[in-house]
């Protein structure tokens, strides 16, 4: 079995590794670089994404997750998009530059703005609707050719399957439904 | 009260994305500014650090509006504010300035000494304080969406957050092994709600973030009462009391993370200026103690 990485340097990494492990999925916590040479793929969960990217400065994280990325699989969410992100707004702010995609920091408002809603007309297994927990949510502005909207919230694409890659705006791991994660799974176990 | 409520669920998720992080105290834009950068999670706007409400004495009540509004515009990290304990209006009105929490705060001098806020009845989360598990478990039956022991808040001494984050996680520990014919026995001793003590039983865990606040002041605190339990760490006066407070935030920041690997907390550890003073807590006065207020 594979293992997927959870990046744990802040923010709800617990969540994560409980949904892979509902997932059927081995999951393990990544603060180094050591850690994370181990892994097969990789969770950067929901959090701040300003937090993170301190701590992937402070200790040298930031190249090797770039050139992780560039051969394994990764999935972010909420922040963990924003980390993705080629180009981040509200205020602009540097990222890993993975993805094709322009996206808006805290873009529904502050806390007061934070909502579950219920998504229909995705491109997830089955027809049950899908509960996404939207926290402090980042709003994606632009995909690009290589990104696959997966879920739309407002109109505006909330789940995208970049090919190897997986980012939600929501938190799966919030929910009992294990669909994003599996999904994300299939790509780990297609490699 | 339902745990799948989803209003609960959205504040719950709001303390569930500040865990493993710090949450700083600030009183201007410029120190919310040196929190961020230094990687806090969270900043917390008041108007005194705890420190200096201890010294100046007088009644410490919610942060005058106008600097919450500058922290708040001069960050894009999450803005927590303080109200004072049941003081339902001041909670309204931080509320209605939209900040993300409101953390109701034996910090600040108490506007009831029997009822806390009706948190159940506000949008926005809250955070309580609590010394034990009984405390605790009050507060979220009231509607608290994240939970912090007390410590004693300004005295750069970590005694009581331990003696309060021990207390806690044993009384959860202890309730794990219990029969179920025992927890209502358990619930009265407690005072606290029956289907909480049956979460507890259940899970061995609060069912909000139980974080650690109240006397955290160098890099080994924050690393000692995250291996005791505590999922986040609140610095009060710890950061900027100290002589380099960016310095030591970072320190503070990298220690949280890390705070199972010596070597990673020895490297924040080193270089640092003089930590803030500490008080003895053994030589204060019970009337001075600030973990005593609220029930």
């Amino acid at each position: 079995m594979k293992t997927v990485g959870v990046l744990a340097l802040q923010g709800d990494f617990e969540a994560h590794a409980g949904a892979f492990a509902r997932a059927g999925a081995r999951a393990a916590e990544v603060r180094t670089v050591e850690q994370l040479e181990a892994v097969d793929a990789l969770v950067i969960p929901g959090g701040e994404s300003t937090t993170m990217l301190k701590l992937m400065s402070y200790y040298g994280l930031f190249e090797p997750l770039k050139a992780f990325a560039a051969a394994k699989p990764v999935f972010g969410t909420c922040a963990g998009a924003i980390l993705l992100a080629g180009e981040v707004l509200n205020p602009p702010q540097a990222s890993l530059n993975v993805l094709d995609m322009t996206i808006e920091r805290n873009a529904y408002g502050r806390q007061l703005a934070s909502h579950v809603a219920r998504l229909r007309g995705h491109a997830l297994d089955g027809d049950a609707e899908l509960e996404a927990v939207f926290i402090r949510a980042p709003i994606i502005r632009r995909v690009g050719d290589s990104g696959k909207i997966l879920a739309t919230h407002n109109g505006d694409p909330v789940l995208v399957d970049f090919g190897r890659h997986l980012v939600a705006t929501f938190h799966p791991e919030l929910t009992q439904d294990s669909r994003v994660h599996k999904l994300f799974l299939r790509k780990v176990e297609a490699r | 009260m339902n745990y799948l409520d989803e209003t609960f669920r959205v504040k719950v998720g709001l303390a569930e994305m500040l865990k493993g992080g710090v949450i700083m105290d600030v009183t201007d834009a410029r120190q919310a500014e040196i929190a961020e950068k230094a990687g806090a999670s969270a900043v917390m706007a008041l108007e005194r650090v705890p420190a200096d409400i201890r010294k100046e004495g007088g009644v410490a009540r919610m942060a005058a509006i106008r600097k919450i509004r500058e922290i708040m515009a001069n960050t894009s990290i999450p803005v927590m504010a303080k109200c004072r304990i049941g003081h339902i209006a001041e909670a309204r009105v931080l509320e209605a300035l939209e900040v993300d929490f409101i953390d109701e705060s034996e910090v600040l001098t108490p506007a009831d000494e029997e009822h806390h806020v009706d948190k159940r009845a506000f949008r926005v989360p809250f955070v309580c304080g609590c010394r034990n598990l009984g405390e605790a478990l009050r507060r979220i039956a009231e509607g608290a969406a994240m939970i912090r022991t007390k410590g004693e808040a300004g005295s750069g001494n970590i005694v009581e957050a331990v003696r309060h984050i021990r207390t806690v996680v044993r009384e959860m520990k202890q309730i794990t092994v219990l029969g179920r014919e025992e927890l209502m026995a358990e619930a009265k001793r407690l005072q606290a709600p029956l289907e909480l003590v049956e979460y507890v039983h259940e899970h061995g865990k609060l069912p909000v973030p139980n974080f650690s606040a109240g006397g955290v002041a160098t890099p080994a605190d924050a690393a000692l009462v995250r291996q005791l339990g505590a999922e986040a760490v609140f610095v009060g006066s710890g950061i900027f009391k100290s002589s380099d407070p960016e310095t030591r935030a970072k320190a503070i920041v990298k220690a949280t993370t890390h705070f199972d690997d010596p070597k990673a907390v020895l490297e924040a550890s080193e270089e640092l200026g003089e930590a803030m003073p500490g008080l003895d807590i053994r030589q204060m006065d019970e009337s001075q103690l600030l973990q005593t207020r609220g029930w």
